[in-house]
């Protein structure tokens, strides 16, 4: 494991553990919903090492007019060493994903990974909350895993905009995570009541500190509120990809440290990064 | 059979021809490929003055292509120096450092301060926006090349490679410059200035509006200023733009190129190099060549005249 969101973890030269361009086969694919696919594949180490917040680089298929260039950058949803697989949970949006969704069980594709740094835990947090919506969760289940193997309670709450788009709920609960859904067709994941939720959360000792990935406005509320509560937190961020590796420096971000305003590499620094230090996206 | 991979790129001996482009590389790829089996490693351009680079998005991607409008992110000369250039001390395989400047002095002063161990050759990405010249490259024309490489060659015992822009109406006359000024070696070449726009959002791909092109789409034209650039000058050239598989980097040396650079395609494929060094000894010792070198230049030239003739009712 790493250790807290030390600065290092900020070092360019900081090691990464073990990346591989391996040649991985798919042990299944199904859709979750109308617009969610979990991909299974099999992978040795090193990508089945691949720990919370990390991510992959997928070499995605063609399909007719659909070439996607570039690999898709995608977080690891489940990595496991012992069966020796790595999941994925993807939303299909363009040329990649497309290509992605036309795999069958059997097939072969290249991915490179594990990438990047992962979410980090603090020994001395009994409790945290995680908050996220749409592919969001897929890079926050295994944070709750993490958790639940650390003995840190995790509340999880999910954020969709119908019943329809709620994912994730069985893996949460599995782990005995108290779980809150909030949603756009009942007004309920509006800012004002995500922030009482939290407000709650945090009155009854149940946020000791906060994770998001996602969604942006929601990234600005757990910001202010864990500056206005002294809530440490932690935020799994996104930028267009081309490496993977912190060669290109494309996937750059700008971030608050201090007064200063510092440019970095989601791939290679992040992409979890410090809540506070995290400026709008 | 044993093929000799090695190639001797002004007076620098490499095992073999095969080395990163400027922009592709960093650090990160050690945790995929061993670095010592590179022909060279050459870093990103580094600049004396801290730069930020371009708004993003900084990359798009196009039909076997990419935009990029990274600009030169750097953290300055000094930085360079004290936390990088260790890093790469640790491998066998020759560093060329890329540099850039917005004046020609600057440029020069540049080159002075890499003046140390560690440090092979100094490849200068003359490719860039020059301020004396209303922001075109320095290699856009003969004239602002021959005196930036005029500046260089002063200011350092280090081999100079020119890396060229094929931004230029006259590659031949700009390589030809570049080697009366003193380079040691030429780069063929940087990006091909390019645009592309979003047709649902009506807004161009790259946050900086244009950017150069790379990848396997530009590899023709690219192929074609290696040959040109071959045929105007003495000095080896590397020959860069599109190169993705053995086949790609064998066409440029015939075209002309004594070594390569892969740029883009290691982006898709971390690997690309490594495989590419071991398919230059499989296709040698298929042909029955021995040296890898002599594949430089082996292209056959067609007899124009009997062909047009013979084309004849
Ligand atoms: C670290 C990281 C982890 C991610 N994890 C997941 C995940 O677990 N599940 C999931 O569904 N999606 C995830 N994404 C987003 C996913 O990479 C994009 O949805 C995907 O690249 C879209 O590709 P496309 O070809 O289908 O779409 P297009 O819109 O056709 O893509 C065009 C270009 O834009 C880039 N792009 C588009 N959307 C995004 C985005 N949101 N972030 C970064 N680049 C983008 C693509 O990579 C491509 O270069 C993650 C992104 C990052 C950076
Ligand atoms: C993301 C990116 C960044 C680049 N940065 C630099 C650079 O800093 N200096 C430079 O001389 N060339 C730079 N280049 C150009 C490459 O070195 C190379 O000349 C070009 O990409 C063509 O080769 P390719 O088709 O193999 O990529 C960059 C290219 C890309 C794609
Ligand atoms: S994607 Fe290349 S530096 Fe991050």
């Amino acid at each position: 494991m790493q250790s807290m969101l030390a600065p290092s973890v900020h070092d360019s030269s900081a090691p990464q553990g073990d990346v591989d361009d391996v040649v991985a086969t798919v042990v299944s694919h199904q859709r979750v919903n109308a617009e969610y696919n979990l991909l299974v594949l099999a992978a040795q180490a090193p990508a089945c090492n691949a720990v919370a917040g990390q991510f992959f680089n997928l070499e995605c298929p063609s399909d007719g007019d659909d070439q996607p260039f570039f690999r898709r950058p995608m977080s690891t949803y489940k990595a496991d060493p012992v069966r020796g697989e790595v999941e994925f949970l993807y939303k299909v949006t363009g040329a990649g994903t497309r290509g992605l969704a036309t795999l069958n069980a059997g097939d072969e594709m290249r991915i490179l990974g594990p990438l990047g740094h992962g979410f980090t835990l603090d020994p001395a947090w009994k409790n945290i909350v995680i908050l996220g919506r749409g592919v969001g969760l897929a890079t926050l289940a295994p944070l709750a895993e993490l958790a639940a193997a650390n003995g840190v309670g995790v509340t999880a709450i999910i954020s969709a905009r119908g019943p329809e788009q709620v994912m994730s709920v069985e893996r949460f609960s599995a782990l005995g995570a108290r779980i809150e859904t909030v949603l756009d067709s009942d007004g309920s994941s509006a800012p004002d009541n995500v922030e009482a939720v939290l407000r709650a959360l945090h009155g009854q000792g149940y946020a000791d500190a906060l994770f998001t990935c996602g969604s942006n406005r929601l990234m600005l509320l757990m910001q202010r509120l864990g500056a206005e509560l002294n809530i440490p937190g932690q935020v799994a961020m996104e930028q267009h990809m081309a490496c993977g590796l912190g060669m290109c420096f494309c996937c750059v971000r700008n971030f608050k440290v201090g007064d200063k305003v510092d440019s970095r590499r989601v791939c290679w620094d992040g992409p979890v990064f410090d809540l506070q230090e995290a400026l709008s996206w | 059979m044993v093929v000799d991979l090695s190639v001797n790129v002004g007076g620098l001996k490499l095992a073999n021809p095969v080395m990163p482009a400027s922009g592709t590389f960093a650090e990160g790829l050690a945790g995929v490929i061993a670095f010592d089996s590179l022909g060279a490693m050459v870093t990103k351009t580094i600049t004396a003055e801290l730069r930020g680079g371009n708004p993003t998005p900084r990359v798009a991607e196009v039909r076997n292509g990419m935009l990029n409008s990274i600009g030169i992110p750097s953290k300055g000369i000094t930085y360079f120096l004290e936390q990088t250039l260790p890093f790469y001390r640790q491998f066998n395989s020759p560093l060329v450092v890329s540099i850039s400047a917005p004046t020609m002095d600057a440029f020069a002063e540049a080159a002075a301060l890499l003046d140390v161990d560690g440090i092979a050759a100094i490849e200068a990405n003359i490719s860039c926006p020059n301020i004396e010249e209303d922001g075109k490259a320095f290699a856009m024309n003969a004239v602002s090349t021959s005196q930036v490489v005029t500046r260089l060659r002063a200011a350092t015992s280090k081999p100079i490679w020119a890396k060229l822009t094929p931004n230029t109406g006259d590659i031949s006359s700009v390589a030809r410059a570049a080697e009366e000024a003193g380079a040691d070696a030429l780069v063929v070449a940087n990006t091909i200035l390019a645009m592309s726009i979003d047709i649902e959002s009506f807004r161009p791909t790259l946050g900086n509006i244009m950017g150069g092109m790379s990848g396997p789409a530009v590899k023709p034209i690219l192929v074609r200023m290696t040959h040109q650039c071959a045929k105007a000058v003495r000095i080896p050239i590397i020959g860069c733009g599109g190169i993705s598989t053995t086949e790609d980097a064998v066409e440029y040396m015939l075209a002309g190129a004594t070594a390569v650079q892969v740029g883009t395609a290691t982006f898709l494929r971390p690997k690309a190099m490594i495989e590419i060094i071991a398919g230059l000894s499989t296709f040698c010792a298929r042909k029955g060549i021995g040296r890898v070198a002599e594949l430089t230049g082996a292209v056959v030239e067609l007899d124009m005249e009997m062909s047009a003739s013979e084309a004849l009712p």
